[in-house]
């Protein structure tokens, strides 16, 4: 099977710095990569490589199979000015498809079939007329994660999906998330703290270290490996299970 | 009331305060929607302070008002938004510095030129005379680019004010569409601040959005209310300061003040219901 994505000895960073090097992985269609590390470890600076916000330093990002940099669905962390922001779920899930309009200034039919067909499919069609700002954590999410299948179906970039939820609604986000990857073939990369959870249905792991070491491979080798073990120990010590 | 709505009509420089009124608050509210929520309230303020330095040097050297004035505040549009994106001096602060040096800078040149006069008076709170023929063909053509881009541009105005990273990452230039809000906030703001005066045009801007945000719950709602609220509160803020003999920018800012309580206690009571 070919890669979706291919990163070979990647460099990226900021005038003030290089924030990782070194780093190569690739990503398969139906992968569920889970990309864990400290905070200040590049996480959200891989992020944005991904995106095509920041031009690598060195190496390079190789899209293939079918996807390009612009059929990334992006579900970013959600900021503090949409907590009051007045508009309803439709208005956000339709933004989604802003990207594939290009210069065209309305949404076509097509683009309204394809918000509500995934409404649907995330739950969240009872909602359509509601205000964003009247929702639930758990809710807004899945409102985010429509809008992200809107701009592009076969592969999601998910920045800390479940920062700020409660257990409940976590729990129920990453039960989605399996769903999507498992029934719809959709290929994941998730970007989380939460290690101990987040493993649990992931397929691959990327761990970016401060002290610049990298693991890249799969949940069981990563579980056996001496920087999981370490990690995992830490973080499960610190959440208290 | 139909009299007095009769004796408004017959003065020629009233109707054009009023054609040229209405569509400054028109294009107001619908970009102030986007600058309410994007959190940049206060760029009207500082916009309109430097607009007030502008339209003093140009009358100290003779200059053609709005020629000076336009291509000084758009410059100033563009710096505050770069300011408030990447600097160490943060975006409010950023503001307030540019606003009250700007607006110092014109006391001080009026000051030394021909001193504090009935037009400085105006421009620091306003006049319905203020506004000539030339005027009037100028802000009708600018109103009208500010609605057909805003009309063009609403679903990414939305998706940028919204998100903008991940209109970032949708391959929406997010920082040319905000560039072309602050542009087109400069235009309003000269246009707007001779009738509206330097110190309430900034009124105009966030009073609309921000009563049309109590009781609507989507965007497009807030947009269209807002519009609508703010030509209202523009007509009867003219009758008031008619009838009452009172300041045009004042009694504006003061009808809008009244429908914000109005707005607010409506959202109060439905949310109880």
């Amino acid at each position: 099977m070919s890669a979706l994505i291919t990163c070979k000895d990647l460099a990226l960073g900021y005038e003030t710095g290089v924030a990782v090097q070194g780093l190569s992985f690739a990503v398969h269609a139906g992968d569920y990569l889970c990309v864990v590390g400290e905070n200040g470890s590049g996480k959200s600076t891989l992020i944005k490589g991904l995106l095509g916000l920041l031009q690598p330093l060195g190496g390079e990002i190789r899209f293939a199979g079918g996807v390009t940099r612009r059929q990334i669905g992006y579900l970013p962390q959600q900021t503090p000015l949409q907590k009051d922001f007045p508009a309803s779920v439709l208005e956000v899930v339709l933004s989604g498809c802003l990207g594939q309009r290009g210069l065209l200034p309305f949404y076509s039919p097509l683009d309204k079939a394809r918000a509500k067909a995934n409404m649907r499919l995330l739950g969240i069609d009872s909602l359509t007329r509601a205000s964003y700002r009247n929702l639930s954590g758990g809710q807004r999410q899945r409102v985010l994660l429509a809008r992200a299948l809107c701009s592009a179906g076969k592969l999601l970039l998910l920045d800390e999906p479940v920062t700020g939820l409660d257990p409940h609604a976590s729990d129920e986000m990453y039960d989605i998330l399996e769903q999507l990857n498992k029934k719809q073939g959709v290929t994941i990369i998730m970007v989380s703290h939460d290690v101990a959870h987040a493993l649990r249905c992931a397929t691959q792991v990327l761990h970016l270290d401060e002290t610049g070491e990298v693991f890249f491979g799969s949940v069981a080798v990563y579980r056996k490996s001496a920087l999981g073990r370490l990690y995992l120990r830490h973080s499960q010590g610190e959440g208290g299970v | 009331m139909i009299q007095s709505l009769g004796a408004l009509f017959s003065y020629s420089f009233l109707v054009r305060a009023l054609v040229v009124g209405s569509l400054v608050a028109l294009c107001a509210a619908l970009l102030g929607v986007s600058l309410v929520l994007k959190r940049y309230s206060m760029i009207g303020d500082g916009l309109s302070h430097v607009g007030f330095g502008a339209l003093s040097v140009a009358m100290a050297l003779n200059a053609a008002p709005l020629a000076v004035a336009i291509p000084v505040v758009i410059l100033a549009a563009f710096l505050l938004l770069r300011l408030s994106e990447n600097s160490k001096i943060k975006g409010d602060a950023a503001i307030a510095l540019i606003s009250s040096a700007a607006l110092a800078a014109g006391v001080m040149v009026t000051a030394l030129s021909s001193g504090l006069n009935a037009d400085v008076y105006s421009y620091m709170f306003g006049s319905i005379l203020s506004i000539q023929q030339e005027d009037v063909a100028l802000s009708i053509a600018l109103s009208a680019v500010v609605l057909v881009l805003f009309l063009l541009f609403y679903n990414k105005i939305f998706a940028i004010t919204f998100d903008e990273s991940f209109a970032q990452a949708t391959g929406t230039h997010a920082r040319a569409y905000s560039m072309l809000i602050a542009l087109l906030t400069a235009l309003t703001i000269v246009i707007g601040m001779r009738i509206m005066g330097t110190l309430l045009i900034s009124g105009l801007i966030i009073f609309p959005a921000l009563t049309a945000m109590r009781v609507c719950r989507s965007f497009r709602a807030v947009v269209i209310c807002a519009a609508l609220v703010s030509v209202a509160c523009f007509f009867l803020g003219m009758l008031l300061s008619y009838a009452a003999a009172t300041p045009v920018g004042a009694s504006i800012v003061m009808v809008h003040v009244a429908a914000f309580a109005l707005f607010f206690f409506i959202g109060k009571a439905r949310e109880r219901r």
